[in-house]
């Protein structure tokens, strides 16, 4: 599956080794892994919890592969978020993805983090000295998705 | 009508509600008209729901426009701007 939400922990080099296993034709692996910070905007975060909503986030993510799969020649995509309580150092989000040559790996990989980050529905709620509180969309994720235009 | 509503993430904790199902009266008809018939509820509803409030709306696990018309048996969410990633 192109496609998993999930609450477990990932690992970066069996998910490559399983993207490329047997895919000769595959010359660049590209792929971009977030992490959980210990401060945003300034304040630290103890912790972090991810919410989803179970079956549209699934769908959405799946549009995002198929409009990178539509734009560029690509292998393989594959994007693994996870959802539940998290900590800081702890990961959150793969996208990895194969194909020919360079270029086509390194802008796919970028479009799909960019449309995730704006389109597929997550939220993140921090825990912060000062209590809880959601964080706020950012318009520079906004900005970043925007370049890449409108779903084709 | 009769509607599945969710709610999610600080709208769901604003409100204190995650889904409710509704019998619509036959005035509401779309996206924009749900929200502003539970906006008439009042109080914290009508806060939440305000029309400059950032609230995004899914009809069927799609992300809906205000004209986007609803139908028997759907399944409509209100969200804030999604912090995924």
């Amino acid at each position: 599956m192109p496609v998993r939400i999930q609450t477990d922990d990932f690992d970066l080099s069996t998910e490559i080794a399983a993207l490329r296993a047997g895919r000769a034709g595959v010359g660049a692996v590209v792929s971009f892994v977030g992490t959980v910070r210990d401060i945003n905007q300034g304040t630290g975060v103890s912790s972090l919890t991810l919410e989803h909503y179970p079956g549209m986030t699934d769908k959405s993510l799946e549009d995002i592969v198929a409009q990178a799969t539509s734009r560029w020649q690509l292998d393989q995509v594959l994007v693994i978020h996870r959802v539940g309580p998290l900590q800081p150092l702890d990961q959150i989000v793969l996208v990895a993805v194969t194909s020919a040559h360079r270029g086509e790996a390194f802008e796919a990989c970028e479009f799909v983090m960019d449309w995730l980050k704006t389109r597929a529905p997550f939220w993140k709620k921090e825990a912060t000295p000062q209590g809880e509180r959601w964080v706020d969309a950012r318009e520079s994720d906004d900005a970043a998705a925007a370049r890449w235009g409108r779903p084709e | 009508m009769k509607v599945l509503v969710l709610y999610f993430a600080s709208l769901r904790e604003t409100l204190g509600l995650a889904r409710e199902a509704l019998d619509l009266p036959d005035s509401v008809t779309t996206a924009a008209e749900l929200r502003a018939h539970l906006c008439a509820r009042g109080g914290i509803w009508a806060k939440a729901l305000a029309e400059g409030a950032a609230v995004r709306v899914a009809i069927d696990q799609s992300v809906a426009l205000p004209a986007t018309r609803l139908h028997e048996g759907a399944e409509v969410a209100f969200f804030p701007p999604v912090t995924g990633g």
